[in-house]
């Protein structure tokens, strides 16, 4: 076992027992494990960033080539982005929400083949780190703002109907909720947006173009359109509340099938295989 | 010595029994000097409120301390004890302890974690230290059970939810709302309970109110009393729009808000989330409204039924205060035994030392002719004895201040050596938090 592989390792069991300390926190209202959580996570965070640089240095390039690859990176953004949010709010309960799904991105990450791909040298010029760092920095920031739309709809749910569950003694205000959901439009939608734009200019350096409608491309744009309504909707029209909560919980999904979706089942250019150039 | 307790409360006395054992707050200290009087009881503090009365001893007899207890309540209150006797309850030793405990954590009262209980009980024993009948043992304890309760009242959320109806829509705004001091109340009508869920609200730093009655002058008094703007009640519906926190309760037999004039008002309002209380029976408020999105409408059964699941989730944290109390338990009466040791170690030392001390000035008188290093030999030498013979008495003492054996070992070394008794106020302050 090479040493970022233990590394991960340790990530992976850092964040598994900050996932239950979130949860033992807000299932048995034991705040001290929450605390406990928060440093463990940011533990997990810290080691996870050696592992980074340790695969980063194993395998030449940035480490998003394969399926483990990226499933790593995408649940260190989140943990990253995550932590960024708590120094802002100080919820635990969004560590219970955002926590899972982190782990079940390096649970999944674990299981695939950790076999190191070379990367197609067409393709390895600086616009590679710069595209995905982008591009999985957006996804993160939504990620947080689909935590946040999920636990919108709970608490909502409670008030509108008057049976409250334990969580909602837990859950913050509505009206923080929904400005966590705008907090990360703001910051997701440039993320994403520039995501998108380096991913052209560099398919562009690459291959002399810039858009060929690959799958992933035309998801993300699907997925950057529905974006950019809630973001007008917000701005213009006074959405807010259930609805944004509801596009952010959607936007997510389609990010998630752009991101696995389109890598497994669909072929194109953004497939790990393609990625090699085989 | 032992703690004791004998006492009844609403869970065993209804009230016209707890009024009649009740003690009037002005008069204690006869009361007091008559618990301390019993020839079994060495310390004394009496705790009297509306739901328990409650009296904490201290005796070296737990058992004949109680009876006499007992019978002091009956006397002093010229009551049969036969009638008393079945509401009243007793505990001692740990079972004294945690019962304190759980009282003034708020443990035993009728709505779990309601604050008076301690004060009432502080009150209790500031008399008590007035009259001077709260010595070494009462005093410690129950400055360990107001820490206690502290704990408890800062570590659980046994008192953070609201158990009052007018109370409970504050909470609910604060979980709509991020902060609700910025945001503007509208009181419709002027119902008690509105005016007391308004005063909430200011109380919790809403500062504009906006107050509105079908006779204007009543408005305009209110909105004095409150800070406010007064409103016509014709115009009302035009301020909506400003409102973030509507209260209703008018006499109006039928709705005065409707669905279709709220979902105008929301849409004005580019759906910034409105709260809507009302308190009036007939309801002033269409039920539907609570279907708008961003709109929360809640009657006073609503509310009831949230004041209903904050008493359950009293009722969980209140396990945790368990916790804390088992805990705390422990250290307490660890504490009760070393008090009994440590003196007595002290003492003993002090007792052999100054033996020492004399019988060396003798020897010393005598020897005219000793060098300085010699003399501090001898008294090394003698100092050394000393502590040889002391070391297997003490730690046997030490050993045993844990064990229900400590008293009897306590006492011996008190008899063999002809000790005085313990002066245990200097040993408070170290062993205090």
């Amino acid at each position: 076992m090479s040493l970022d592989i233990l590394f991960f390792k340790i990530t992976l069991l850092l964040y598994f027992a900050a996932t239950v300390l979130y949860l033992v926190d807000v299932i048995a209202r034991w705040e001290k494990a929450g605390k406990a959580a928060r440093w463990l996570l940011t533990g997990g965070f810290g080691v996870h960033c050696l592992t980074l640089v340790l695969r980063f240095l194993e395998v030449g390039h940035t480490p998003v080539a394969n399926l483990h690859e990226s499933l790593s990176f995408f649940a260190w953004t989140i943990v990253g982005i995550f932590l960024l949010f708590d120094l802002r709010y100080r919820l635990t309960i969004l560590g219970a929400f955002s926590c899972p799904l982190a782990l079940t991105l390096m649970i999944i990450g674990s299981a695939a083949p950790k076999t190191i791909e070379g990367v197609n040298p067409v393709l390895d010029s600086w616009w590679f780190p710069v595209h995905v760092i982008l591009a999985f920095s957006g996804d993160a920031v939504f990620a947080v703002a689909f935590a946040a739309g999920v636990m919108y709809l709970l608490q909502e749910r409670m008030l509108k109907s008057k049976k409250f569950s334990a969580l909602y003694y837990r859950l913050p205000s509505l009206q923080t909720l929904d400005s966590i959901n705008y907090k990360c439009l703001t910051f997701g939608f440039p993320l994403m947006t520039m995501g998108i734009i380096s991913g052209a200019v560099w398919a562009n350096s690459a291959w002399g173009g810039y858009w060929r409608w690959d799958p992933k491309e035309t998801w993300a744009l699907i997925t950057w359109f529905l974006y950019a309504a809630l973001l007008h909707g917000r701005l213009t029209v006074g959405w807010r509340g259930r609805r944004a909560a509801i596009f952010a919980i959607i936007g997510f999904l389609f990010l998630l099938f752009s991101f696995l979706g389109v890598n497994l089942l669909l072929s194109g250019e953004h497939s790990f295989r393609s990625l090699g150039g085989q | 010595m032992n703690i004791i307790v004998v006492g009844l409360s609403h869970k065993t006395a209804p009230v016209e029994i707890r009024e009649k054992v009740a003690f009037a707050p002005t008069a204690m200290e006869r009361p007091l000097h008559e618990v301390i009087a019993l020839p079994a009881i060495t310390e004394g503090v009496i705790v009297s409120t509306c739901n328990r009365v409650e009296l904490y001893a201290t005796s070296r007899d737990a058992e004949s301390g109680i009876v006499q207890l007992k019978r002091f309540l009956a006397d002093y209150h010229d009551l049969p004890l036969e009638t008393l006797e079945s509401h009243l309850y007793d505990y001692q030793g740990e079972e004294a302890i945690r019962h304190v405990f759980r009282v003034a954590a708020s443990l035993d009262s009728m709505v779990i974690g309601e604050p008076q209980i301690l004060g009432q009980i502080k009150t209790a024993y500031g008399h008590a230290t007035e009259f001077k009948t709260a010595g070494l043992i009462l005093n410690r304890f129950l400055h360990k059970a107001f820490s206690v309760a502290k704990r408890v009242r800062t570590e659980t959320d046994i008192a953070s939810n609201a158990v009052s109806v007018s109370f409970a829509a504050v909470e609910l705004a604060r979980k709509i709302f991020d902060s609700i001091e910025d945001k503007t109340v509208l009181l419709i009508g002027a119902g008690e309970m509105c005016e007391l869920a308004a005063r909430h609200f200011i109380n919790n730093g809403v500062s504009n109110v906006m107050v509105t009655n079908r006779t204007f002058e009543r408005a305009e008094k209110l909105a004095l009393e409150f800070n406010g703007k007064p409103v016509l009640f014709e115009n009302f519906a035009d301020h909506l729009h400003q409102v973030d926190i509507i209260l209703t309760s008018t006499g109006a037999p039928n709705f005065i808000l409707g669905h279709k004039q709220v979902e105008e008002v929301i849409r004005r309002r580019r759906y910034k989330p409105m709260f809507f209380i009302d308190i009036a029976v007939p309801r002033d408020i269409d039920p539907k409204v609570n279907d708008i999105d961003n709109i929360y409408l809640y009657d006073v059964d609503d509310l009831q039924g949230v004041v209903q699941a904050n008493l359950k989730e009293r009722q969980k944290e209140a396990k945790k205060a368990e916790a804390i109390i088992d805990q705390e338990i422990g250290q307490f009466y660890r504490w009760m035994a070393s008090l009994e040791v440590k003196p007595t170690i002290v003492s003993l030392r002090r007792k052999l030392e100054d033996v020492r001390k004399g019988e060396l000035e003798k020897t010393f008188a005598n020897l005219k002719n000793l060098e300085g290093k010699e003399k501090k030999a001898i008294e090394a030498m003698t100092a050394a004895i000393i502590n040889k013979v002391l070391h297997q008495p003490i730690t046997v003492l030490k050993n045993a201040q844990n064990e229900a054996s400590g008293d009897s070992y306590v006492d011996a070394v008190r008899a063999l050596f002809d000790l005085e008794p313990p002066r245990p106020e200097g040993d408070m302050k170290s062993l205090d938090d």
